[in-house]
């Protein structure tokens, strides 16, 4: 049963020499599971991928990539060697080497040579250690819960029956234990001359709600009587400040309890007054408590701005106002200064402490109660839920065929998770990714560089970046989308922790898209481009280089007519596909050469000096037969360089010379010029 | 040669091993084992090509080892070694001797070791 419980325990041994390993390996391995690393890296990388989950880690000092001290640093960075006891396994002896090591939280060392005795039992040492702090930390931690609920319990209780009797609602304790608290935290502030903690400002603050404990000992018909109290009736009320501290004081237990002590001054004085004309005592001045002059203060505003069966409620301002001109007793000039400093705050403080928040407090407390209640302490049942969510994740990540990966800033890690690893043949784990090769080579440099700056420019409330890009799957290339979303902690401040995301396979949807595309812009019998799309993107070339010389030419086949009338119609198709393929080889990979329609084609070529030698090559290369049907062109040419660079009337001259050639006997080319300005065109004009 | 005729040969404390690892099985399988442990020839190396953060890390490795498998003799040559392979000091003033004396050592070593008897069933 204990070799059980035990053998599920992880021991991270982190050391450069694999004999070393295996020699620990094979003490401890009987009792515990054993992870290995060999460098200081590979440790801390360990770490995070279980999750802290190891029992302790054996950690060797001299390294290669990171040292252990370096290790040591980062565990103490993240914390993580609260949760991870480390135990020394260097052959280092020197007392400079073994102090740095203890100052960064290292528990033990075993020195060279292993001694099979002493690794397991100081192993087994000081994961008992750890263990039985941890339980201490949490044995203590309910307890003081426990004590700080009941004796909050008490004092409500307590203080509600007065209330009650007062035929007052209750909201006058809380009043009164939130202005108290407010009033400390602001003298604090001011002055250093009462040296309280924060420990004491909330006794204080829970002190409070006893300052009327006393008056369960008053008559019912005296403090409930709705008109004035006749001056014995008033000597009288004034006794339940003696009354309630004599009941404290009288407690048979707890009379050294701090809470008790401080309920005491509170309760006999807090009906003093600075100037020394109050009751029961006739204190002046810092003879009083500070405690009491604080509830006292705090009292008496929450009575002003009450309603009462004698009076209605005053503002704020009025209440400060009394307050300060002396009409309600006389202060500590300090407090007073505390009072106005606080201010407007006062209001909003008591509406957020209404009895609907109170409850809300309450619900909470018992939540945090049914959880203690449990097994589990909170801490371990937040770590399971943890461990839960992450199994789900990897689960679904497993299933999903997405490659889903995650990145934290500190330390700069990227980890993909197991079957998209695979798919892009990468380690799970990836530690400085902009540095790492092979990641990069997946990747593409260019496709990291776009990805980082889309991600540097997310925010906490825009946190997701997107790129469409080809990477490498499975070593081939292929288009997919990369979506990513932001880290960010603390909303306040926020910080970008790192990021998650997923990458989609578009591959088939791009091509299908390409192939749509090309659909949409190319002639089906002979691949040209179609008109349509030859126009636009010839306007854009023209726009692009305003200063580059440009030549639109458009021919026809002479008796194109006769091939389909004389072999039909699938002959004529073969004659423009045979003359659409040699076009296209006579041309330059920048020029553009289309279909514009029936037997009609277009060239637009880009030139420096020398047309004429283009134009006559393309001529020659066209001109001859296809299974014996004589292939001859007519053909007009229009340039920018007559100063025209407007696509629709660069076509509608290059027609109006095609049309010149036609009537002058075909089978020739020639320019345009201005004496065929008026002449009519072949091609009805598009535009 | 049995494991402790091997022991008494290469200069190691069969005593000391045995009282810390316990099993014979466990120190012969070590022992064996170093045959393929690593560090020697990356010490070589690394003094070859004068990387002497390389050569300290092997060294100081060679060290560890052998002072786990109570090698006393080379344990010592390769404490020498590191110690004076430790960083801030000039790789040339190494002492070749000291060097030439660990060579020597794990040649005996390994030799020893190869000489071995097979297990006992």
């Amino acid at each position: 049963m204990k070799s059980e419980i035990r053998k599920k325990q992880k021991v991270l041994i982190a050391d450069d020499s694999e004999m070393n390993r295996s020699i620990l390996t094979d003490m401890l391995g009987e009792d515990f599971e054993i992870i290995e690393a060999v460098d200081g890296k590979q440790a801390v990388t360990m770490l995070q991928k279980h999750n802290l989950e190891f029992s302790i880690l054996l950690l060797d000092i001299v390294m290669p990539e990171m040292d252990g001290f370096e290790v040591l640093a980062m565990m103490n960075q993240y914390h993580w060697i609260e949760d991870v006891p480390v135990i020394m396994i260097s052959a280092e002896t020197s007392p400079s080497y073994i102090e740095r090591a203890y100052e960064l939280g290292v528990t033990d060392f075993v020195s060279r040579p292993f001694d099979e005795l002493i690794v397991r039992r100081r192993v087994l040492n000081t994961i008992m250690l750890y263990a039985k702090q941890k339980k201490l930390v949490g044995l203590v931690s309910d307890q003081i819960y426990e004590k700080e609920k009941n004796s909050d319990l008490m004092v409500n209780i307590l203080s509600h029956i007065v209330e009650f009797r007062n035929g007052e609602s209750g909201l006058h304790v809380l009043h009164i234990q939130t202005i108290t608290e407010m009033l400390l935290k602001k003298l604090v502030q001011i002055t250093g001359q009462y040296r309280l903690s924060a420990s004491d400002i909330s006794l204080i603050g829970k002190a409070s709600a006893l300052h009327d404990i006393g008056k369960i000992a008053i008559p019912d018909e005296v403090l409930n009587k709705p008109g004035r109290f006749t001056p014995e009736e008033y000597e009288q009320m004034k006794t339940h400040a003696a009354i309630g501290a004599s009941m404290l004081e009288e407690l048979p237990f707890y009379g050294d309890e701090p809470l008790v002590k401080i309920a005491y001054q509170i309760c006999r004085w807090h009906h003093e007054r600075y100037d020394g004309k109050g009751y029961p005592d006739g204190l002046k001045g810092e003879e009083i408590p500070i405690a009491a002059q604080i509830v006292s203060l705090a009292d008496v505003y929450d009575a002003l701005t009450s309603k009462r069966v004698y009076k209605d409620a005053y503002s704020h301002e009025k209440a400060i106002q009394m307050i300060i001109n002396g009409e309600c007793g006389a202060f500590n000039p300090v407090l007073l200064e505390c009072l106005q400093a606080i201010g407007e705050s006062i209001r909003s403080e008591l509406q957020v402490n209404s009895p609907n928040q109170h409850s809300q407090r309450e619900i909470q407390n018992v939540t945090a109660e049914i959880l203690r209640h449990e097994e589990l302490g909170v801490s371990e049942r937040t770590l399971r839920l943890l461990e839960h969510e992450r199994t789900k994740f990897q689960f679904f990540a497993s299933l999903s065929q997405e490659i889903q990966f995650e990145y934290t800033t500190q330390p700069p890690m990227l980890s993909v998770y197991d079957w998209g690893a695979h798919q892009l043949g990468l380690n799970e784990i990836i530690m400085n990714p902009e540095e790492d090769e092979k990641f990069i080579e997946v990747i593409g440099k260019d496709n990291l560089h776009q990805l980082t700056e889309k991600l540097h420019k997310t925010t906490p409330e825009n946190p997701v970046a997107q790129i469409d890009c080809e990477i490498q799957i499975n070593g081939s290339p292929r288009w997919s989308r990369i979506i990513s979303r932001t880290m960010w902690f603390d909303e306040e401040n926020p910080q970008c922790t790192g990021a998650i995301g997923k990458v989609v396979d578009i591959h088939e949807e791009r091509l299908q898209m390409a192939a749509l595309r090309h659909r949409a812009s190319h002639d089906l019998l002979t691949g040209l481009m179609n008109h349509t799309y030859a126009r636009e993107y010839i306007q854009q070339r023209i726009k692009s280089r305003p200063d580059g010389n440009f030549a639109l030419v458009i021919f026809d086949l002479d008796h194109f007519k006769q091939a389909n009338d004389n072999y039909g119609h699938s002959f004529g198709d073969q004659v423009l596909q045979y003359v659409a393929d040699k076009l296209s080889r006579s041309i330059r990979g920048e020029d553009v050469a289309a279909r514009a329609g029936g037997d009609e084609f277009l060239i637009f070529l880009e030139y420096k000096t020398d047309l004429e030698a283009a134009i006559q090559r393309i001529f020659r290369t066209l001109t001859g037969e296809f299974n014996g049907f004589p292939i001859s062109l007519s053909m007009g040419i229009a340039t920018t360089e007559d100063g025209e660079n407007e696509y629709g009337a660069l076509f509608h001259r290059a027609d109006q010379a095609l049309y010149a050639v036609k009537r002058g006997g075909r089978g020739h080319y020639r320019y345009y010029d201005d004496s065929i300005k008026d002449t009519l065109s072949v091609i009805s004009s598009i535009d | 040669m049995t494991l402790q005729e091997c022991y008494e040969k290469f200069g190691g404390s069969y005593e000391d091993v045995s009282g810390r690892l316990r099993k014979e099985a466990l120190i012969r399988k070590f022992v064996l084992k170093f045959l393929d442990d690593p560090s020697y020839d990356t010490l070589c190396r690394a003094m070859e090509s004068k990387n002497q953060e390389e050569a300290f890390r092997a060294a100081h490795t060679l060290k560890g080892v052998c002072q786990n498998l109570a090698f006393s003799r080379l344990y010592e040559s390769s404490r020498d070694l590191t110690e004076q392979l430790r960083s801030g000091q000039d790789m040339e003033k190494v002492d070749a001797a000291l060097f030439a004396r660990l060579q020597e050592d794990y040649r005996q070593t390994a030799d020893a070791i190869r000489l071995l008897d097979p297990a006992e069933a």
